[in-house]
């Protein structure tokens, strides 16, 4: 299978442009996101401005743009929480087996029976709104999701002969853990990863939507597809362009994660 | 069996229980203390003992472990406390808004299944390789669309582009559409999803040559063996989407502007009204774990050939 996949290639290429507006957002745009120019409010899609401009004459293309970094650093804080904490109890888990297995894995089946949005609210509501804490809700959300899978793998990796034999050499269990079972588990958690990834930016604009996130000014995208919500009737750039961008992040998250998953099946068998 | 219904039952109740135990945990003894914020405001002019009594109204003044079990013993006879926010009982706030949010989800996880049904069915019988692949890869756009967007942008098209649905009144059933539409769209992708997968592996057994060569239509075998077959894997994943069904009618709610589970966990979010956060939590935990214990116990029902394995 040498023909080389265009939806993937696409994924990667909308991945990396994200991250670069995210990182270099001035290369892409010349407009202002916080300043606006009254003079050109609320004018549709055009040359000058891609995404048109909101009520107050804020290019909307550079706010989607300047909005990146936002995004994706609650995404990553979301999925380093959820990758953190999942990752320590799957481990911890399927290594220790027994009483504190079960212990972990009912309060992991717990974490699962409330849906992700209430947890995050929950969280919320301990925390306060903000950035940080949104992303940090959002990832407590994924724990579950990662501390199952890793688990499994711990499980599967310990039956294999390799770590039998380092424990048969010698090997003291942290150090045969670390050395073997874990870098051999992690596979597919790093496909999940890139899944949980899109899911967190899509939980972060839903919970910015709801108006727990940043503050208005700041354009992050969920907030930016709520402030358009007031001009519906009149200007449909305002909701639906920002949205598309988020659909298309997501949805090349989604993309690459399967194909990290397919590439990691491929090399067990 | 019966062991098995026993241990099942065991089961979801101590996930019930320890569900009720990790949120009273994190909302009524964590320092985000919801009555400090709410009475500490200074032009409410209340001195610092006032505010302790007003504590001790809402925790009964009883030391945290007591005030956990009376909780907790008010939960299992339905009574949930009362609403920092309002004073009124969280029971009757959240009966008034039950029944819109049930409505809601019920269409929505009606609809969900019938999309799915459809994007499976039209996938496991077309022959033509791209309109399978694009029916196949439909559950995936599903899941990345955000809930909210997804609203407004229906809003936009059906009620301010084409004027099919009116924006403001209509009848009941009108302003349901937008909404139940807008939720079953991304619960019915994992449905969808996990269907068309296990009609497929069911394609490969051999007794499906074997109907083939009796002479069955590609409709019938579809239909009475390969489908019939895939029910189960997909019985199991659309118990799991019921979680997602509660989150989505949440956001759902909120942006249709209908009264709801929705619109109270977003006051009760707001004013950190603990109680009524604590009910909702574990009202969408129950839900969940009630509709997956009675998926379980319908499975040997269903599928004849696990009772003998349970």
């Amino acid at each position: 299978m040498n023909r080389p996949k265009i939806g993937l290639v696409l994924a990667w290429l909308v991945i990396g442009v994200a991250l670069l507006w995210a990182v270099v957002p001035g290369v892409f745009t010349g407009h202002d996101p916080i300043a606006g120019v009254p003079a050109e409010k609320l004018q549709a899609p055009s040359g000058q401005h891609l995404f048109g401009t909101d009520a107050v004459g804020r290019d909307l293309f550079a706010r989607v743009v300047h909005g990146a970094v936002h995004s994706l650093s609650g995404a990553f804080v979301a999925v380093g929480v959820g990758l953190l904490l999942g990752t320590l109890l799957g481990l911890l888990a399927g290594s220790a087996g027994g009483l504190l297995d079960d212990a972990i894995m009912r309060f992991v089946d717990v974490l699962l029976s409330v849906p992700g949005l209430l947890l995050a609210l929950t969280v919320i509501i301990l925390l306060g709104p903000g950035t940080v804490n949104v992303a940090i809700a959002v990832g407590i959300g994924s724990v579950a999701a990662f501390a199952r899978l890793s688990r499994a793998e711990v499980v599967r990796v310990r039956r294999t002969d390799y770590v039998e034999a380092a424990f048969g050499s010698g090997g003291r269990y942290t150090t045969v853990l670390r050395r073997h079972v874990l870098p051999n588990s992690l596979g597919p958690v790093i496909a999940l990863a890139a899944l949980q990834f899109g899911l967190a930016i899509l939980a972060i604009s839903t919970l910015g939507f709801l108006g727990y996130g940043a503050e208005p000014p700041t354009p992050e995208w969920g907030l930016l597809i709520s402030e358009g919500r007031n001009y519906l009737a009149t200007s449909w750039w305002l909701t639906s362009l920002p949205g598309a961008v988020v659909v298309s992040v997501v949805l090349a998250a989604g993309r690459i994660s399967r194909s990290l998953g397919a590439d990691l099946g491929k090399d067990r068998a | 069996m019966t062991r098995y219904l026993l241990s099942r039952v065991g089961q979801a109740a101590l996930v019930l229980w320890a569900a009720f135990t990790a949120g009273y945990i994190l909302l009524q003894l964590l320092p985000g203390d919801s009555v400090l914020i709410k009475f500490q405001n200074p032009e409410l002019g209340l001195s610092p003992e006032q505010i302790a009594e007003i504590r001790a109204y809402y925790s009964g003044g009883n030391p945290p472990l007591v005030d956990y079990l009376h909780t907790l013993l008010g939960f299992a006879r339905g009574s949930f406390g009362y609403s920092i926010d309002t004073g009124t009982p969280v029971v009757e706030r959240l009966a008034e808004a039950l029944p819109e949010t049930a409505k809601l989800a019920s269409a929505g996880f009606l609809l969900a299944v019938l999309i799915a049904l459809v994007i499976a069915f039209a996938a496991g019988y077309s022959r033509t390789s791209w309109i399978r692949g694009a029916l196949l890869s439909m559950p995936s756009l599903f899941v990345s669309v955000p809930v909210f967007w997804l609203g407004i942008v229906l809003i936009q098209v059906f009620s301010f582009r084409l004027g099919l649905v009116p924006v403001i009144g209509g009848s009941p059933a009108q302003q349901l559409i937008l909404p139940v539409l807008t939720l079953a769209v991304p619960i019915s992708a994992p449905i969808a999803q996990v269907l068309a997968r296990s009609i497929d592996q069911v394609y490969t057994q051999p007794f499906v040559p074997v109907v083939a060569a009796k002479g069955a239509s590609r409709w019938w075998i579809l239909w009475r063996h390969v489908a019939r077959n895939a029910v189960l894997p997909t019985l199991t994943m659309a118990g799991l989407t019921i979680g997602e069904l509660i989150a989505g009618s949440v956001v759902t709610e909120t942006v249709f502007g209908r009264n709801g589970i929705g619109r109270l966990t977003e006051q009760a979010v707001n004013a950190q009204d603990t109680p009524v956060m604590l009910a909702i939590v574990v009202l969408a935990a129950t839900v969940f774990v009630l509709v997956n214990l009675v998926i379980d116990l319908l499975f040997p029902v269903l599928d004849p050939r696990l009772e003998v394995a349970a």
